[in-house]
């Protein structure tokens, strides 16, 4: 490996700015969550490219922890998707703009 | 040198697909782009020394996270397309935003010392990942366990209503 260790922080700094735009810009609430894991996995990236700059394997052990909670978490949200979309009928996130039960 | 050019192909295509899964204006299209994105990630990871979680992002992510949410996509079958995404007021704001914090974050990248180093050519393996895992991070490893298991009832719970709203709509009261 001979790239230097600030080209593996640039590449997860981008991919990492172009999950958020995408949740941000999206309105679709799919489109927000691929966003979110867009910026999951430069902080996996990150985390593996200090693992070896270090040369230490907790960076890899850490990547592992939040590919588990991405899972966690899509599990969770989709599941909330799908109950606000038979609930309300929209699949944008401008029109869930009420708490009431 | 092989190495160099193969992680600059690799950078690229990822960036490419991220830029388009994020962009697309279909969701099956983004999804598909996203898949592309992680197998290009998995194949980074091997090459920086983690076949492992290489592994791990194909089986995981592709293979499980990203059939889910193709699935979910097919059962909601939006056919409306984000007719509002490429309004220019809409989205300069938050690309600007980003773009400002990705050029202060690569001007502090440039001037910090370590970021010149080049990585060294290590390779974790899966056993040595393995023994740290579960004797340094053994109650990470089952807070982890509780998250899934947290997140599986969460799921059940939002999902589980959902089917007892579908099965009292056709008929008048149900059963239950």
């Amino acid at each position: 490996m001979i790239v230097p260790f600030g080209h593996v922080l640039a590449l997860g700094v981008l991919l990492f700015l172009t999950g958020a735009c995408g949740a941000m810009v999206r309105r679709e609430l799919i489109m927000v969550l691929i966003g979110v894991e867009v910026m999951l996995n430069a902080a996996v990236l990150v985390f593996v490219a200090a693992a070896l700059h270090w040369g230490q394997v907790d960076g890899q052990i850490f990547a592992l922890f939040i590919i588990a909670v991405a899972a966690a978490e899509v599990a969770v949200g989709l599941a909330l998707v799908l109950a606000a979309r038979n609930r309300t009928g929209a699949a944008s996130r401008d029109q869930f703009s009420s708490l009431r039960g | 040198m092989e190495t160099k050019v193969i992680f600059y192909i690799l950078a690229a295509a990822i960036f490419g697909a991220s830029v388009l899964a994020v962009s697309c204006r279909q969701a099956v299209h983004a999804a598909l782009y996203f898949i592309v994105s992680l197998l290009g990630l998995a194949g980074l990871f091997f090459l920086l020394g983690a076949p492992l979680l290489a592994a791990l992002e194909v089986i995981l992510y592709a293979g499980a996270i990203m059939m889910l949410l193709l699935f979910v996509i097919m059962m909601l079958h939006t056919d409306r397309r984000d007719r509002e995404l490429y309004r220019p007021p809409f989205w300069t704001v938050p690309v600007l935003l980003s773009l400002l914090c990705g050029a202060a974050l690569v001007m502090l990248l440039a001037r910090w010392p370590q970021a010149a180093e080049l990585l060294p050519s290590a390779f974790f393996s899966p056993g040595q990942f393995g023994q740290v895992l579960f004797s340094r991070y053994w109650l990470a490893v089952e807070l982890v366990s509780l998250l899934l298991f947290v997140a599986l009832v969460g799921a059940l719970y939002f999902g589980g209503r959902e089917i007892k709203a579908a099965r009292l709509q056709p008929g008048e009261g149900g059963d239950s």
